[in-house]
C-alpha cells in the first residue's frame, strides 16, 4: 500500500461511563496520521478525566515514530491526570518499537532549552561575561604589547612576507571602494553646501569646508569604518577558523605563540595601509568637492589656493595619526575576536560580527577622543 | 642507562574540569621511552581532554603532568619552547594550515626553530613526506588530498623537529580497514626505526590491539583509569566494562 493512498488514521470513542474511556485507533499512524488525532485525543482526556483508559490499537496497520508518540502522549496525560492506560491489540512489530521507550523520562517534557531563570540571574551572567571579555581584552593587550616591543627589537623575526601579502589584501585591494567612497561624500557634501552658501554668494567656501572636514575627520575616519568591514572581519573569520580546525592549538603546540605569529603581522600590516589610504580618500574626497566648484564656474586653481589656505600641514598630519592608531584597533580587535571563536561554524561568523562591531564603535570612540586632545593641543 | 629507565610522561594525580563539571578526576600514570601507549575510552569519557593537557593547551585544575622529567604547564619562554620541541602533536583532523601546500605546512616549523638554509629546509621537509607515503603531494593543499593523507600530512608536520614524542589524536578514526591498516604499519615503522615514543588516543580495537605496547583505559562514570597493560591483559581483564568493550568491539570487527 503506498502511503499516499493509505487511509488516514481514524478514532472513535466507543464508551465513556464511569471513569472509563474506550477508545479505537485505526489506520495508517504516521506524521499525518497523528497530526491529526494529536489534539482531539488530548482534548477527549481533558474532558472526560478517566480512571481508566483503554485503547484498542489493532485496527492500525502502519506506525512510525510519531505515531508511538502519540500513544506515548496518550499514556503521559493519562499518568498526568493520574489514570492508569491500558493498551490493546497493537501488533508485535509496533509493540516493539513503543517498548524502547522510557516513558518515566518522559513525564515531565524537557523544557526547549535552558534560560536563565529570572531577571537577577541574566543579569549575573551578562557582568560575568562581559567581565570575562574584558580580562581577555586587557590580556590580549599586553601580550601583543609584548609581542609589538618584540617585533621592534628583532625586526627580523617578523615574518615579512606574511605582512606584505596582508598589506596587499587589507590596502592595495581596498582601494577601489575607498577611492569610490570618498569621491563621492566629498562631491555630495560640497554640493549639499553650496546650494544653501550659493544664496549668500559664498559658495567658495565650500573648499574650506571640505578641506577641513575631510583631512581632519572624515578621511581617516571613512577608511577606518571601510577597513572594519572589510578587513577586521576577514581576519576574524580567518583565525576563528584556523581556532575551529584546531590550527591554533597545532602552532600552539609547535612553539609559535599565535599572537606573534599571526597578530602582529596584521597589525603591523594595518600600521602601513591605513595611513596610505587614507591619504588617497583624501585626496579623492577634495577631488569630489572640485568637480561641485568646477561645476559651479571656479576655476580649478582657486579651489586650490581656497583648500591651501583653510587647511594646514598639522591638519593632514592630526588626521594622519589619527589613522595609525585606528589601524591598530582594527586589526587588533580583528585578530582578537578570531582567538576568542568558540567552536563550531556559527562561531565563526559570531566572531566576525563581533570584530566589525567592536571595530567600529572603537573607532568612533577614538575619533572623539583625539578631538578632545587636539582641541586641547590646539592642532 | 640511567635515562632509558626513566620514564619520559609522568603524569600525578591530574583532575581537568570544564568550568564546574568535572572530566578527569586525579589520574596517575607513566609513560616510558620507546613505547607506544594507547589511551583508550569510550566516546565523551576525556581521552582528548587528557590529550589537551599532556601536550600542554590546558592548565590541570590540580596535578602535574612532566614531559622528560620537567613540568610542562609551569614552563615559561625559552624552557617551555625547548620542551615543546620534544613533542609533536597530529590533530584528528590533521589541523594542517589550509592556506599552505604540504611542503610548506612542514617548511614552516623548520623555518621558525631552525637556522637551516632554504633549500635544506625543502629537503627535510619532502624526506618527512616521503616517509609517510606523501612523496607526489608536495604542491597540493590540504583542502585537495584524502581525509587519510591529510592524517599522515599531519605526522609527518609533528615529526619534522624530530620530536621524542608523537601524540597522535584518533589517527586511525574515519579511514576505511585498509588505510587505517597502513596507518598502523607506519606508525610500527616509524616507533621502530626512529624509536620515537607513541602515545595515541583511540577506540579502534583493531588497531589497538595491532600496534599498542602499553594501554590505559579511561571510564566515563568514575572519570579517572579503570584498566591498564597490554592489550592482551585488557582483553582478559576482570572488570566486566573492559571486557565487555573489548568483546564488543572484537565482534563488530
Amino acid at each position: 500500500m503506498s502511503r499516499t493512498t493509505a487511509p488516514a488514521a481514524t478514532m472513535t470513542v466507543d464508551d465513556s461511563r464511569s471513569g472509563l474511556l474506550l477508545l479505537t485507533i485505526s489506520g495508517h499512524l504516521d506524521l499525518t496520521g497523528a497530526a491529526v488525532l494529536w489534539k482531539p485525543a488530548g482534548e477527549l482526556i481533558e474532558k472526560h478525566r478517566p480512571q481508566r483508559l483503554q485503547l484498542d490499537a489493532s485496527g492500525i496497520d502502519y506506525c512510525d515514530g510519531t505515531g508511538i508518540g502519540l500513544l506515548v502522549e496518550l499514556e503521559r496525560r493519562m499518568r498526568l491526570v493520574g489514570g492508569t492506560f491500558e493498551l490493546r491489540g497493537l501488533r508485535e512489530e509496533f509493540t516493539r518499537l513503543h517498548e524502547q521507550f522510557d516513558l518515566d523520562s518522559l513525564v515531565e517534557l524537557p523544557s526547549s532549552r535552558p534560560e536563565p531563570c529570572c531577571l537577577p540571574e541574566a543579569t549575573g551572567m551578562a557582568v560575568v561575561k562581559t567581565w570575562q571579555a574584558l580580562k581577555t581584552l586587557i590580556y590580549f593587550i599586553g601580550e601583543l604589547t609584548v609581542a609589538l616591543m618584540a617585533a621592534l627589537k628583532r625586526p627580523q623575526s617578523v615574518r615579512w612576507r606574511d605582512v606584505w601579502l596582508i598589506a596587499e589584501k587589507a590596502g592595495v585591494d581596498a582601494l577601489p571602494i575607498v577611492a569610490l567612497l570618498s569621491f563621492l561624500v566629498g562631491l555630495i557634501m560640497a554640493f549639499q553646501a553650496a546650494i544653501p552658501m550659493r544664496q549668500f554668494g559664498t559658495e567658495i567656501y565650500v573648499a574650506n569646508l571640505i578641506g577641513l572636514a575631510t583631512l581632519r575627520e572624515l578621511g581617516p575616519l571613512m577608511t577606518a569604518i571601510i577597513l572594519a568591514g572589510r578587513s577586521a572581519s576577514a581576519f576574524a573569520a580567518e583565525i576563528g577558523t584556523m581556532k575551529v580546525n584546531e590550527e591554533i592549538d597545532a602552532l600552539t603546540t609547535m612553539g609559535l605563540e599565535p599572537v606573534p605569529f599571526l597578530v602582529v603581522t596584521r597589525v603591523l600590516a594595518a600600521l602601513f595601509v591605513t595611513p596610505l589610504l587614507t591619504l588617497f580618500a583624501n585626496l579623492l574626497g577634495l577631488a569630489g568637492g572640485s568637480v561641485v566648484l568646477l561645476s559651479l564656474n571656479y576655476p580649478l586653481v582657486t579651489y586650490l589656493n581656497q583648500v591651501r589656505s583653510a587647511v594646514g600641514f598639522g591638519d593632514c598630519l592630526g588626521g594622519l595619526a589619527k589613522s595609525l592608531v585606528f589601524g591598530i584597533i582594527i586589526a587588533a580587535i580583528g585578530c582578537m575576536q578570531g582567538l576568542r571563536t568558540g567552536t563550531g561554524a556559527s562561531a565563526v561568523g559570531d566572531a566576525a560580527t563581533r570584530a566589525v562591531v567592536s571595530g567600529i564603535v572603537l573607532i568612533v570612540i577614538g575619533d572623539g577622543v583625539f578631538s578632545v586632545l587636539y582641541y586641547y593641543l590646539g592642532i | 642507562m640511567e635515562t632509558a629507565a626513566k620514564p619520559i610522561i609522568e603524569v600525578e594525580g591530574l583532575s581537568a574540569a570544564y568550568e564546574e563539571r568535572t572530566i578527569l578526576d586525579n589520574i596517575t600514570f607513566t609513560v616510558g621511552r620507546g613505547e607506544v601507549f594507547v589511551i583508550l575510552g569510550g566516546s565523551g569519557c576525556g581521552k582528548s581532554t587528557l590529550l589537551k593537557h599532556l601536550i600542554g593547551l590546558y592548565q590541570p585544575a590540580s596535578g602535574s603532568v612532566f614531559i622528560d622529567g620537567e613540568d610542562l604547564a609551569a614552563a615559561w619562554g625559552k624552557a617551555r619552547k625547548a620542551l615543546l620541541g620534544k613533542i609533536g602533536v597530529m590533530y584528528q583532523h590533521g589541523a594542517l594550515f589550509g592556506s599552505m601546500t604540504l611542503l610548506e605546512n612542514l617548511c614552516l616549523p623548520l623555518e621558525e626553530f631552525t637556522d637551516l638554509p632554504e633549500p635544506a629546509r625543502r629537503l627535510i621537509a619532502a624526506m618527512n613526506l616521503s616517509l609517510v607515503g606523501l612523496a607526489d603531494y608536495h604542491h597540493h593543499y590540504p583542502a585537495e588530498i584524502s581525509g587519510g593523507m591529510r592524517k599522515r600530512a599531519a605526522i609527518a608536520r609533528a615529526m619534522v623537529l624530530g620530536p621524542q614524542i608523537l601524540f597522535l589524536d584518533e589517527p586511525s578514526a574515519g579511514l576505511d580497514p585498509v588505510t587505517s591498516a597502513e596507518m598502523d604499519e607506519l606508525i610500527l615503522r616509524l616507533a621502530g626505526s626512529l624509536g620515537i615514543t607513541f602515545v595515541i588516543v583511540s577506540h579502534e580495537l583493531p588497531s589497538i590491539n595491532t600496534i599498542a605496547d602499553r594501554v590505559i583505559m579511561l571510564d566515563k562514570d568514575s572519570k579517572s583509569i579503570i584498566a591498564s597493560g597490554t592489550p592482551q591483559q585488557l582483553a582478559h581483564s576482570n572488570i566486566p566494562k573492559v571486557r565487555r568493550f573489548f568483546a564488543r568491539q572484537a565482534g563488530n570487527g
